[in-house]
């Protein structure tokens, strides 16, 4: 492969390999395995939401569980309304409940957009330690917000009964729902990649690594990583609505500081900075958790295990291991 | 509302906050001196209510349990310190985090191994388990009274080996400058895990003192860390001080909010109404408080680089 | 204030608890000169700078720039005003080639930081006013090498490509001279002379033969304070200045 570097490589038969994957498993007649396949499809694109803040512009969020939670809330919400004919709320306008994807995903991402704003107008006056203390602590009050608050089934969470729907796709059948989350991985995945090649993705790499150039520069640092930090909020916040589409249940837990930090890990695992590594991780993840899982109630532990073995020993993660060093430039 | 309630509510926070500086002593001061963030400082907690549990139904005697508690939690600190922790101290934040969320999920799930899912009763030894009377009539729970004296003086007892005691000296000046300690000859390695190991032991007896009050089970350290987090953003990274005013302020403005705001909720909604917006308001009080305080004073209200 | 004047600097201080790290500086740059600050080590002068920049705030006094006050600005507000800095200690984006490093200030300059989809490589927009930059500082060849991989002198030359490409309405350059070889600085001292009738220079250096060679203006620093101003000819002479500071230098 002259032209193609191992890690390009390693992409395309990654990417192939989800590609047929339905039919791999419909062969083997094991249609959960399908269903894996989209956690996959699904956490990763949250991840993918992450590392933009995280690998492009160094921003280590460990509050990415409100975003997850407030995009799999807005499906929760918007579909449970639906499924009772209830408006949501009558004034000062009456907006009602939908049952439709497209409009659920639209209300997921402009709703973690939001939440990210907030969050990150306030966290990102800090650096460092602050800031990872101070994501994790906003998390956790939406956490602590969502289980207080009644209206929604509290910590109980809630449950729809269909999945919802999509123009032209019968959604209930497995396949055609892991490839409409497949299709909006690859589209974060490229999303992601064209923002890291462009003007914006160069002054967000500045700021991780340099945020008093940038500044003398005359591009506001400030800004930049805000923009990134809502746009990475909106990517995670899809994934959670896809994500609570798939379990057809919403509850706290999509909130919780454990949920925070798995789709961390699934970044890390993977390989930082690295286009590919969220969906290695997600991947690995989900391997792991379906093997270990299966055998022991504690897989947990060997999951912290490896974890600090990888972090400790291997820090490029899985495709700093499979394709060496990343490359810059 | 009346008096005598607000009262105990505010003791009740005072308690509250006097745990919590427990907690965020051990984190402030693990950041302060070797620049770490420590995400497993709340299994540590976990610990020490585990062992205590455990020895007090072993022995039938609390105070066992409660020496326990501190022996466990501080071993277990040494042990993280030597074989994690000191390989973290040069890396950055993210590794830390990392290395140290994958210690929660081994601490936890170890924890789950040996003690199962259910959750343990630890109860309060005997003569501290009534009420007290305190001035006016006024009966207040006297284990949580106990709590509030003896975090009280453990505080104290920090303040003084910071400020007075050569291993504070050393650890002031480690918090100033490495190198310079090196010069000296003091051992940092030790002095790193020294610092380390206290932190554990006064987390450890933070879990085990409110086990009699919580019931001790897997995960219980998590919500307590995250509140020291914010005790720590809101008091200035690195200070003790700040530790100790941002525990009282987050205990009693997070008590006397579940407490006041559904009341407060219900002068001008029905019932029902008032207590679910307030138990949600209520549940966010803190994380407003700090965000009015980052907002106004980002370094936290003391600040080390004043 | 005259229409050639385009920075003036007018009674700033800046404390640091006791100590006065700047005290009560005045001094202005006007069009087509360049105003050499020099004063002994943990003088104040990268304080000035820095304060001048934005990156650290007055306790009292003004910068006035273009007739524009600049108090309130922060240090990317400043920079899109005009004023072109160099770090006393190179301050680059490490894993970026020369040629992104200056990219990046093309970008700013055009006021194009929020595109997300065009790729930056190939877009001649970026990469041709940076290419011309890099040519200027004679940085060319090395381009496309990481900034990590660049010597000393590299890095010092790309410092000045990147206030190059902000095309500045002055220039703050604080010792740009450092590291270099004879040679770089030779070549360094006859671009900075033609660059003053581009734009205004604020010269930090400790370099004396550079300074005098260059300088139309030398403004001494000692304690914060500015002792004298004048040309060369009167620095050279001032009784103050060779007590202070050229007596055992110069």
């Amino acid at each position: 492969m002259p032209n193609l570097s191992r890690e390009t490589f390693l992409n395309i038969i990654i990417s192939l390999g989800l590609l047929v994957f339905p039919f791999i498993a419909t062969a083997m007649d094991e249609p959960f395995y399908i269903t894996l396949a989209t956690r996959v499809a699904i956490l990763s694109l949250a991840a993918v939401g992450l590392n933009l803040a995280l690998g492009t512009g160094g921003l280590v969020s460990f509050g990415h569980a409100a975003f997850f939670g407030i995009g799999g809330y807005a499906m929760g919400i918007l579909a449970s309304h639906a499924q009772t004919y209830t408006p949501i709320f009558t004034w000062p306008f009456v907006i009602e409940g939908t049952n439709q994807m497209l409009i659920i995903w639209l209300v997921a991402i402009v709703m973690s957009g939001i939440a990210a704003l907030f969050i990150g107008l306030l966290s990102l006056r800090t650096s460092g330690v602050y800031f990872i203390m101070i994501t994790l602590a906003f998390a956790q009050m939406i956490y602590y917000f969502m289980i207080s608050w009644p209206t929604y089934g509290g910590e109980d969470g809630l449950s729809i009964y269909v999945r919802n729907q999509f123009p032209g796709v019968n959604t209930l059948d497995p396949s055609s729902f892991f490839y409409i989350c497949l299709a909006l991985m690859f589209a974060g995945l490229g999303l992601s990649a064209m923002i890291k090649n462009s003007r914006f993705g160069a002054a967000l790499q500045a700021a991780r690594q340099n945020e008093e150039r940038l500044a003398a520069t005359g591009i506001r640092p400030f800004n930049i990583k805000l923009t990134a930090f809502v746009i990475s909020g909106m990517i995670t916040g899809l994934a959670g609505a896809l994500m609570a589409d798939l379990n057809r249940f919403v509850s706290p837990t999509m909130l919780s500081w454990h949920m925070s930090g798995e789709i961390m890990v699934l970044v890390i695992l993977g390989g930082v900075g690295r286009l590919y590594g969220p969906v290695v991780g997600a991947l690995i993840f989900i391997i792991f958790e379906f093997i270990f899982g299966g055998m022991t109630e504690f897989w947990q532990f060997y999951l912290g295990l490896v974890l600090l073995g990888v972090v400790l020993f291997a820090r490029g993660g899985a495709i700093g291991l499979l394709a060496g060093k990343a490359r810059h430039d | 509302m009346s008096t005598t309630l607000l009262f105990e509510q505010l003791l009740n926070g005072l308690q509250y906050g006097v745990t919590l500086f427990l907690m965020a002593a051990g984190l402030t001061l693990v950041f302060g001196v070797m620049g770490l963030i420590n995400l497993a400082h709340g299994s540590l907690y976990m610990i020490g209510a585990f062992a205590c549990a455990a020895v007090a139904a072993a022995t039938g005697s609390f105070w066992l349990g409660l020496v326990a508690s501190i022996v466990a939690a501080g071993f277990a600190g040494v042990l993280i310190e030597m074989f994690v922790i000191r390989r973290l101290y040069d890396r950055d934040h993210l590794d830390q985090v990392l290395a140290t969320f994958a210690l929660i999920l081994i601490l936890s799930e170890g924890c789950r191994m040996v003690f199962g899912s259910f959750p343990l009763y630890l109860d309060a030894p005997g003569f501290l388990a009534g009420p007290v009377t305190l001035f006016g009539g006024f009966q207040y729970s006297a284990y949580r009274l106990a709590i509030i004296l003896v975090g009280g003086l453990v505080a104290l007892g920090l303040y003084l080996l910071i400020t007075k005691t050569r291993l504070g000296i050393r650890i002031r000046a480690g918090e100033a400058d490495r190198e310079m300690i090196a010069a000296l000859g003091v051992n940092i390695a030790t002095l790193y895990t020294i610092v380390f190991a206290i932190g554990a032991a006064l987390a450890g007896f933070a879990g085990a003192m409110m086990g009699a009050i919580q019931s001790v089970q897997v995960g219980m350290g998590e919500p307590v860390l995250i509140l020291a987090f914010v005790v720590i953003v809101i008091g200035g990274i690195g200070s003790i001080k700040g530790a100790l005013i941002g525990s009282i302020l987050v205990g009693v403005v997070d008590t006397l909010g579940r407490v006041t705001l559904p009341g407060f909720f219900n002068l001008f909604m029905d019932t029902a109404a008032a207590n679910s917006v307030g138990a949600a308001l209520s549940s966010m009080s803190i994380y407003v408080l700090m965000a009015v305080i980052l907002i106004f004073k980002p370094e936290g209200l003391v600040s080390n680089n004043a | 204030m005259t229409d050639q004047t385009v920075l003036q600097i007018q009674n700033l201080n800046k404390n640091f608890g006791a100590l006065k790290a700047t005290d009560d500086v005045t001094l202005d740059l006007k069009k087509g000169e360049i105003h050499a600050l020099i004063g002994p080590n943990g003088a104040g002068k990268s304080t000035l700078i820095k304060q001048i920049c934005g990156q650290l705030s007055s306790d009292s006094g003004k910068v006035i720039f273009n007739g524009k006050d600049l108090a309130g600005m922060d240090v990317a507000d400043r920079a899109k005003a005009g004023l072109g800095r160099t770090f006393q200690v190179s301050s680059l984006v490490m894993e970026f080639s020369a040629l992104r490093n200056v990219m990046l200030a093309v970008q700013s300059k055009l006021g194009t930081s929020y595109r997300f989809f065009k790729n930056v490589r190939g877009d001649n927009n970026l990469t041709e006013p940076a290419m011309a930059a890099l040519k200027r500082v004679n940085l060319e060849e090395r381009a496309h090498i990481m900034t990590a991989e660049l010597s000393h002198g590299e890095r010092r030359q790309l410092e000045i490509a990147m206030a190059l490409a902000l095309d500045p309405k002055a220039f703050l350059l604080d010792e740009p001279m450092a590291g270099m070889g004879p040679e770089g600085s030779k070549k360094l001292i006859g671009f900075l002379d033609e660059l003053r009738h581009e734009a205004p220079i604020l010269l930090i250096e400790h370099d004396m033969d550079a300074v005098f060679s260059l300088a139309d203006r030398i403004s001494v620093l000692v304690y914060g304070r500015v002792i004298a101003t004048g040309s060369v000819e009167d620095i050279r002479n001032n009784p103050a200045v060779r007590e202070a500071y050229l007596g055992s230098a110069a």
